[in-house]
């Protein structure tokens, strides 16, 4: 073979092992990181995974949310189709109220409560996450004029 | 009747725009000069109806117009002037109708700084930015028409979302829009030239300062953004990996990759097919970017389901422009691909190299914002993909690519020895290594990470001074000499030390900042790395259109007072929204940092974070330093000098009007 063309061979076969490497590590990235999103009614019917950590979204019930004199907070999430309580230890978005929707990502236990190690309130002016909005949906607990604004 | 004549500029812009599109361009095919030379003074009618329609809703927002909804949902009469300056592009019409603006700016521009460029050529580039100005401004007249009235007339506006009254981000998306829509020249340059069938050395030489122009505001815009989020979001991040920013992060590295094709194909005439893909892929991914975020089809998909209308023309608009892209590609390049010879050891590998990583870390990112949107899509689940992702990926790509940096701007073109340069890469490699052991004794604590970033970001800064020196070898410093060096040299040096800044301040804030979330009592202190934070008391502020507690935390280091930081808990009042103000004691070498979160107990104790983060300003110097560098390549006396003698040969020649 012309040497030229051999060493032009080796750096595609260098280049083309690189890239072979690289969409290895990244699926492999890429499953390893992937959260999935499950709404607390899936969860009570026991289709979330325990011990993996996943995200979970609904509406703060109203007067769950216990603050004692600590960053401990418990409050519980609803999507009108079951209820999960949940744990959180740090400041809470600034939009987080009882009664608006958030998502949570952390783990479950066996006993079903859902430690949080992250809470989001997603900062639009609708206060309600895509992901909570549709799970509602679902649940056929839209809150009146919510529907209308989710749109924008 | 003021925001109709708005409506009406935009309609008149959209027709004029038409002609822009089509005439030129049929001129430049058929021969006829006259056609042809209708470009440049339909770019400029065309700029200025759109900056009419723009300053009269910018009128609009300042008088408060609220019979026009959109100023009605985003302003109020509370609002600060300059957020209802702002606020024109504070929701999805108004900043529709800034990328329209800029569009026509930036092709402004073009007809009036290429006057070297031959006029068939700045013809087709006219065109090319004229139908994508008639996508836009027909996506706007149809879809999101920005001056449709409201009746009956609120007496109040709704008022611009919290987060976005802020300087930060006043300045941040018309930043990011300069970049996105100038990589529409670049796009332009490129299919023009398809067209023409010419892609020569002179054509990336034309392109070039576009490019790096446009590069440069995306750089600042993202740095930007990125700023915005750590000192107003409150919680101290500055890359979240979100797909918002993502969107942006994604024309920025096809946009860097087409820098660096761009510089191969002006200096050597080689990958000019690759750079004309490149053009095509950071505008298409600029217009995914801007569509993305501004539809609203990140957040949810199934807003994106529920406005047909807008959905739709946006994925025609995509596919149109990329399919119509790709196909004429298809059809002219392999008639262009002429590519010079060089060897493995040469500037041409360094950046073949560079363009392969960066636009495997591109698809990365591709493929981790937009599969869960498609699996959501298709209802299969919803899922995001977490940080860990996008991290894990960046190592294995970032580390050559840093390495490659450093030898690839020491080598020379075509071919070039190793041995050479062997020298001072070795005494690079071994300060690099050094500074990798040492940095993280300093900081306190050993992780690899810290070692790993710590030295590379050294060796791209030394291997770049080392480039600099070499420049100077055989001339002496002298002003003289330094003079004659080209400013883009001296832009490429700027921006490789903006990298190596980046890279140390990435690596060093992400192992050593400290993040405490802590229930303070007045008067309980706490310390971090030297500094002693003391919560003093919380007190109630009444601002302009909101009602605030201010919290005052003194910083002592050593008893002598550092700061005294307040930060905000805001209530907005027309939105009734809380929104968290960082205290932030900024420093080149640490960020002191303090939110307030909410009030615990009866006893005045307020839950308090408290962030110390080392170099982390360094992450928007490095940005800022890119973004100079790329001013610099712009500035470029070549530039200038070979439009004018270029002028002088068109005037000796005959225009020539053929395709």
């Amino acid at each position: 073979m012309h040497p030229k063309r051999k060493k032009r061979l080796m750096l595609v076969t260098l280049m083309v092992a690189a890239v072979g490497v690289a969409v290895a590590l990244l699926l492999n990235a890429f499953q390893q990181n992937m959260l999935f999103f499950f709404a607390p009614a899936q969860v009570v019917a026991g289709e979330a995974p325990e011990g993996h950590p996943f995200r979970i979204g609904g509406m703060v019930v109203v007067g769950t949310v216990e603050r004692g004199d600590s960053l401990k907070v418990k409050f519980t999430l609803t999507d009108g189709g079951g209820s999960v309580p949940v744990e959180y230890e740090g400041i809470l978005p600034d939009l987080f109220r009882e009664g608006q929707g958030i998502v949570a990502r952390g783990t479950l236990d066996a006993d079903g409560l859902f430690t949080a190690d992250e809470v989001l309130a997603k900062h639009d002016e609708n206060y309600m996450p895509p992901e909570v909005a549709d799970a509602l949906k679902k649940a056929g607990k839209m809150p009146y004029g919510a529907e209308t604004v989710v749109n924008q | 009747m003021i925001p109709e004549i708005g409506h009406f500029a935009l309609v008149l812009a959209l027709c004029v725009s038409f002609v822009q599109a089509v005439v030129p361009l049929w001129g430049s095919l058929t021969g006829r000069a006259s056609w042809v030379a209708l470009a440049a003074p339909s770019a400029q009618l065309q700029a200025f109806l759109v900056a009419i329609s723009y300053a009269v809703l910018t009128w609009s927002f300042i008088i408060s117009d609220f019979s026009v909804l959109y100023v009605a949902n985003t302003s109020n009469t509370e609002l600060p002037m300059i957020y209802r300056i702002s606020g024109v592009w504070g929701a999805h019409e108004g900043s529709l109708l800034l990328w329209a603006l800029i569009l026509s700016g930036w092709t402004l521009a073009v007809s009036l700084f290429s006057r070297g460029i031959p006029s068939v050529m700045l013809a087709r580039v006219l065109s090319v930015m004229a139908m994508i100005s008639v996508g836009f401004l027909l996506f706007v007249l149809i879809t999101s028409n920005p001056f449709e009235r409201l009746f009956p007339v609120p007496v109040e506006g709704q008022d611009l979302n919290p987060l976005l009254q802020d300087f930060g981000l006043a300045v941040h998306p018309p930043m990011l829009y300069m970049g996105y829509v100038g990589f529409a020249v670049a796009f332009s340059f490129a299919i023009a030239a398809l067209i023409g069938g010419r892609l020569d050395m002179a054509w990336a030489r034309w392109m070039r300062p576009w490019t790096a122009l446009a590069w440069a505001f995306l750089t600042v815009g993202i740095a930007l953004g990125s700023w915005w989020a750590y000192y107003e979001l409150g919680w101290g991040g500055w890359w979240f990996w979100d797909p918002v920013e993502n969107a942006s992060l994604m024309p920025w590295l096809v946009g860097t990759a087409l820098m660096h094709s761009l510089a191969a194909s002006e200096k050597r005439g080689v990958f000019k097919a690759w750079t004309v893909l490149l053009a095509v892929f950071a505008f298409s991914l600029s217009l995914l970017g801007t569509f993305l975020v501004r539809s609203g089809v990140l957040t949810s998909v199934h807003a994106f389901a529920s406005d047909p209308e807008r959905g739709v023309f946006i994925l025609g608009f995509l596919v149109a422009t990329i399919g119509c892209s790709l196909l004429l590609y298809a059809w002219r390049a392999p008639r262009l691909m002429r590519s010079g010879s060089f060897s493995a050891v040469s500037r041409e590998s360094g950046l073949l190299l560079n363009n392969v990583l960066l636009v495997v870390f591109c698809a990365t990112v591709l493929l981790g914002t937009l599969y869960p949107l498609a699996l959501d899509a298709l209802n299969m689940g919803k899922l995001s993909v977490g940080p860990p992702y996008f991290n894990t990926v960046l190592i294995p790509l970032g580390v050559p690519l840093a390495i490659a940096m450093g030898i690839g701007s020491l080598v020379r073109w075509k071919q070039d020895k190793l041995s050479r340069i062997a020298k001072g890469l070795a005494l690079a490699a071994v300060a690099s290594l050094l500074a990798g052991a040492v940095v993280p004794w300093l900081m306190g604590g050993y992780f690899w990470g810290a070692v790993l970033g710590s030295a590379l970001g050294t060796w791209v800064i030394l291997t770049t001074c080392q480039a600099l020196i070499e420049r100077f070898k055989n001339k002496g410093l002298s002003v003289a000499s330094a003079k004659q060096v080209p400013s883009s040299f001296y832009g490429m040096c700027l921006a490789h030390v903006g990298i190596g800044v980046l890279i140390i301040g990435i690596t060093l804030t992400s192992h050593y900042s400290v993040e405490k979330d802590l229930r303070m009592a007045p008067g309980e202190v706490f310390d971090v790395s030297g500094y002693r934070f003391e919560f003093v008391g919380v007190t109630e502020e009444e601002g302009p259109n909101y009602d605030a507690f201010v919290g005052l935390v003194k910083v002592t280091s050593g008893g002598k007072q550092v700061a005294e930081l307040y930060s905000e808990k805001r209530r907005y009042r027309v939105q009734t929204m809380p929104m968290t103000e960082a205290a932030i004691d900024p420093g080149l070498f640490r960020d002191l940092y303090v939110a307030l979160g909410e009030e615990i107990g009866s006893d005045g104790a307020w839950a308090v974070r408290i962030y110390y983060k080392p170099f982390v300003r360094w992450i928007w110097l490095g940005c800022l330093m890119m973004g100079a560098g790329g001013i610099l390549t712009v500035l470029d006396r070549r530039y200038k000098l070979a439009s004018r003698r270029e002028l002088r040969a068109q005037a000796v020649q005959p225009q020539q009007v053929t395709a």
